[in-house]
């Protein structure tokens, strides 16, 4: 990893509705490569992703981001009732970009997940797979320097989370500093190359994905990881 | 009764030029004022439904309030701007159709923008997150969202054309029923019923059912295909 993070959070702090869900969190994610968030449910994960991405605003502490472009992939793709194409093309509208670069990445995009064919049709027709496949595309269209990725993969059957997958890779290989949070062990075994572990709105653990997920060093990672079903039985076949 | 209901059926088929004169500008003014309504209502009610600001829930209060506004005490209003003492009786408007139509506009706004509100709220509650992470501004964020939710802006629009169309307070005021300028189907309606002639009355009541009905199933048609496409 580079030296300088793309996020730093310092001793954030969050309480929503009376419930405190930012626990004084500090966290760096790295500048390259895929950073994965996991942690039990609760733990303040899309809070997290929210915070950073200035939807939320911390009650105390400090969010600082290297300068440049975020795209967020929420867990339920957030689709207007209008064409694929034009999907894709909202996601450019703040790049201030000619009209002919946007049709062009809008394009690009579609062809990116193989949805070319479907560029007109209802975008809030399509089904969950593909509708995650045109969110993703929308991402990938706006080149971000951050992409924030919230389950993208929740309730997907295996293609669609393989192409997926595939696009998130592809992106961190061009550049793109992912953080990406997810409940599905095995995904993050498969991309991410660091992984900070949550739990109660504190960062318990962060380190290398494989040391983290084989031999977490805290009480609360250990918890979390030998509870979970999907990663027990990515252990047992690997 | 059945000697009027017989007359109104004969007088239907013999209707001649001046009640289609009155139906069409019936139909002109309230439809023109429903367009107004809809320019100024929709763009209020979305922005009132993505912007935060101090006061915007008396804001919200008081546009749904306006919601029920009496067209008569609109009429009464705007008589007295338009009147030659008041502040527009310079413009010599009162007692003409644009009188009658800004009347109307008056009604149909807060009502456009009250249900714009609640159909842009909904949708914000979906897309919201996503069009502010985007960082679209608000203005543009509104913009978007009356677009997801167009379909559902189809019953503002009926909505403020049924409220325009069947009041006849405002109009009466501010248009003063004068034959062949200002007479619209609700006040030719109410002054053939004080008259006596009631298959008169009727003849023209059922006339303005059938435009309204016209309307009503021309949006729904509109709407049919619009959401086949794009739903």
């Amino acid at each position: 990893m580079s030296a300088e993070p793309v996020i730093h959070l310092d001793g954030v702090s969050l309480t929503l509705g009376g419930r405190p869900i930012l626990d004084r969190l500090s966290l760096e994610v790295a500048a390259r490569g895929i950073t994965a968030l996991i942690g039990p449910n609760g733990a303040g994960k899309s809070v997290t992703l929210r915070v950073i991405d200035g939807l939320l605003r911390p009650d105390t502490g400090s969010v600082r981001l290297a300068p440049g472009r975020r795209a967020f992939v929420f867990q339920r793709p957030a689709l207007v009732r209008a064409s694929a194409a034009a999907n894709v093309a909202l996601g450019l509208i703040p790049l201030d970009l000619a009209r002919r670069e946007r049709a062009e990445r809008t394009e690009a995009a579609l062809a990116r997940v193989g949805l070319s064919e479907r560029a007109s049709d209802a975008a809030t027709r399509f089904s969950g797979g593909e509708q995650q496949r045109l969110v993703l595309a929308r991402a990938w269209a706006m080149q971000p320097d951050l992409l924030l990725l919230d389950e993208p993969t929740a309730s997907l059957d295996p293609a669609a989370t393989e192409t997926i997958e595939s696009l998130i890779v592809e992106m961190a290989g061009a550049g793109t500093a992912v953080l990406l949070v997810s409940h599905n062990l095995g995904q993050v075994a498969r991309l991410a190359d660091e992984t900070v572990v949550l739990s109660a709105g504190r960062a318990v653990e962060r380190g290398p994905t494989r040391s983290v997920l084989f031999s977490p060093r805290t009480a609360e990672a250990r918890a979390y990881l030998t509870g979970e079903l999907p990663w027990t039985s990515f252990a047992a076949a690997s | 009764m059945s000697q009027t209901l017989q007359e109104t059926f004969a007088r239907l088929w013999t209707l001649d030029r001046d009640v289609l004169a009155i139906a069409w500008l019936s139909l002109r003014v309230s439809l023109t004022a429903v367009g107004i309504g809809l320019l100024l209502g929709v763009p209020l009610g979305a922005l009132i439904a993505v912007a935060r600001f101090p006061g915007r829930d008396a804001l919200v209060g008081l546009l749904n309030t306006f919601m029920g506004l009496p067209p008569v005490i609109v009429g009464l209003i705007l008589y007295l701007a338009l009147s030659r003492s008041g502040p527009l009786g310079a413009l010599g408007l009162l007692f003409t159709p644009t009188a009658m139509v800004a009347a109307q506009a008056v009604l149909a706004t807060p009502l456009v923008a009250a249900l714009t509100r609640q159909v842009i709220a909904d949708a914000e509650a979906h897309l919201g997150e996503q069009l502010r992470s985007l960082r679209l501004s608000a203005p543009r964020r509104a913009g978007v969202l009356i677009y997801d939710a167009r379909f559902s802006l189809f019953t503002a629009a009926l909505a403020a054309f049924g409220r325009a169309i069947s009041e006849i307070g405002a109009v009466l005021v501010v248009g003063g029923n004068i034959d062949g300028h200002t007479r619209t189907m609700t006040t030719a309606i109410s002054l053939e019923t004080q008259k006596g002639d009631l298959s008169l009355a009727l003849a023209l009541g059922a006339v303005l059912m059938s435009l309204v009905l016209a309307v009503n199933a021309a949006a729904a048609f509109l709407r049919g295909h619009a959401v086949k496409a794009y739903g």
